[in-house]
């Protein structure tokens, strides 16, 4: 997988998906994982002719990301699914749940993928702060 | 003229699964869909934190019991690719049978809800009663009917004597004939082509540009299937994807259904290859460090699973793209300008498993 990776910064990001556009490579899905108390890593993955390409963005909590709808508008689902698991907020989201994806009331706020730290405050703005596992442990919002 | 909103589900009658759509409509012609999700969502990724990675492939089992062979073997084969275990050929060509097999049982599932969604109790019951036949093959080899848990990382944890396989190849001859008899019954029926034909045209451009998987991508024309990857045993078995070029309803039930005799054949070429030998390689020790992707085609298209390892047994990251959410875009893309009452047999064509989504 490693060699089939691209890491872009986030001035990149559009850029280099709109080039595996072009390239005709279509949009699979984008993973979220949390890499320490201050990282989460986006991983952008693509498909051509069954080859697969990955694009990585080390993003920091709290960091708006430029969302990839107006290239694949197919990601605005995986993207809604990161900024409510992971509480990483999108600029730019096609159609933006703002974190309401999935159910309102008891996710809301939360980053529940997030092992190390709530990242997304009541509003859904990215805050960056808290121990994520008592949070959710108690099923309180943070 | 006045727009009117809609709601359809989470609890709704041509809904066997919750999802939400919110449905713009004007004068009954839909103009807008904004989907809901999350209304069962159970993080199953996350169970990765508090398990050792072989006791996730009884975890990803059970990500939707319709697929849960497939999710297993997709499962199983990333970490077997991470760890460097040489699956059998035996257990390959295994995964191959029952893999098939669960296509069938999908696929003959949902020509019978499909059919229930524009009133067909009949052949909703025809196949359902088929599909009956394929359930026992998977109790008698299995044990169980649905959820077959077969797949244990190194290869499978059952096997197959000749005699089982020779009954469930002559089993299969029964069930192709069977499937052959309803065919011009759902493919040439007037009434069943007045509800199917024209409705909810997804063109290839666009089944291409929303990411589209599995049978809702073939029938748009496009000849992309996992299987053309040749995992398992694939590789050296016969295989054409099945593909329509209408990309309507019709088109999606007919692909499916072709389908269901395509995976009799490869079964019957997997029965026949399949050589002695182990059924399981032996695994110690934990996934190395690094990641890897997997993809196997499952009755939905195609699954994604990306796992992540930092050298111990409890896995650092596990993530799933099922079918279902890839082909999410597509059905919004084709709702619009459909009659409401079009509606059920539009969003059953693209056989959602809302189970899957909300892993």
């Amino acid at each position: 997988m490693e060699a089939q990776s691209i890491s872009v910064k986030m001035d990149q990001l559009l850029g280099e998906t709109a080039k595996l556009q072009v390239e005709g490579y279509t949009f699979v899905a984008v993973t979220g994982v949390e890499i320490d108390a201050e990282t989460v890593e986006l991983i952008y993955h693509f498909d051509r002719d069954l080859e697969m390409r990955h694009l990585r963005l080390s993003v920091q909590k709290g960091v708006r990301v430029p969302s990839i709808t107006p290239v694949y508008l197919a990601a605005f689902l995986a993207e809604n699914e990161v900024q409510d698991l992971f509480g990483v907020a999108f600029s730019g989201l096609a159609v933006d749940f703002k974190g309401t994806l999935y159910t309102e009331n008891e996710m809301r706020g939360q980053s529940p993928f997030c092992r190390y730290t709530v990242v997304a405050s009541e509003n859904g703005e990215a805050a960056g702060a808290g121990d994520n596992s008592s949070e959710n442990s108690s099923g309180e919002a943070s | 003229m006045k727009s009117t909103v809609i709601p359809i589900g989470p609890q709704h009658p041509v809904l066997p699964e919750p999802i939400h759509l919110k449905l713009t409509v004007v004068d009954e012609v839909i103009s807008e869909v904004v989907p809901s999700l999350g209304f069962v969502h159970r993080g199953l990724e996350m169970l990765v934190d508090n398990r050792d990675y072989h006791q996730v492939v009884q975890v990803v089992e059970r990500v939707c019991g319709i697929c849960s062979m497939m999710h297993a073997m997709c499962y199983c084969q990333g970490i077997e690719e991470m760890m460097g275990v040489e699956v059998p050929p035996r257990a390959k060509y295994l995964r191959v049978i029952w893999s098939e097999l669960h296509r069938m049982h999908s696929h003959l599932l949902w020509l019978g809800l499909f059919a229930d969604s524009f009133g067909f109790e009949s052949l909703f019951m025809q196949f359902w009663r088929i599909r009956e036949k394929v359930l026992d093959i998977h109790e008698a080899t299995t044990g169980n009917r649905v959820i077959v848990s077969v797949n244990t990382i190194g290869g499978v944890r059952k096997d197959l004597d000749d005699d089982q396989i020779e009954w469930i190849v002559s089993e299969l001859k029964n069930v192709k004939r069977e499937v052959r008899r309803l065919g011009p019954t759902l493919l040439d029926d007037y009434t069943v082509k007045k509800r199917t034909v024209g409705r909810g045209v997804l063109t290839s451009q666009q089944a291409i540009d929303l990411g589209t998987v599995g049978p809702t991508l073939r029938a748009s024309g496009v000849a992309r299937d996992m299987r053309q990857l040749g995992y398992a045993a694939l590789g050296e078995l016969d295989f054409e994807p099945v593909t329509e070029e209408a990309g309507d309803s019709w088109a999606r039930c007919k692909v499916r259904f072709k389908e269901v005799l395509a995976s009799i054949d490869i079964i019957r070429q997997a029965a026949e290859k399949t050589p002695g030998g182990e059924i399981a390689a032996k695994v110690k020790g934990a996934p190395p460090e690094g990641e890897t992707v997997s993809r196997v085609e499952q009755p939905r298209g195609e699954v994604f699973y990306y796992i992540k390892s930092k050298g111990q047994k409890k896995l650092e990251r596990l993530r799933i793209r099922t079918p279902t959410f890839a082909n999410i875009p597509a059905l919004l893309a084709i709702l619009p300008g459909l009659y409401l009452s079009d509606v059920p047999v539009v969003v059953l064509s693209i056989d959602p498993c809302i189970s899957c989504t909300e892993r």
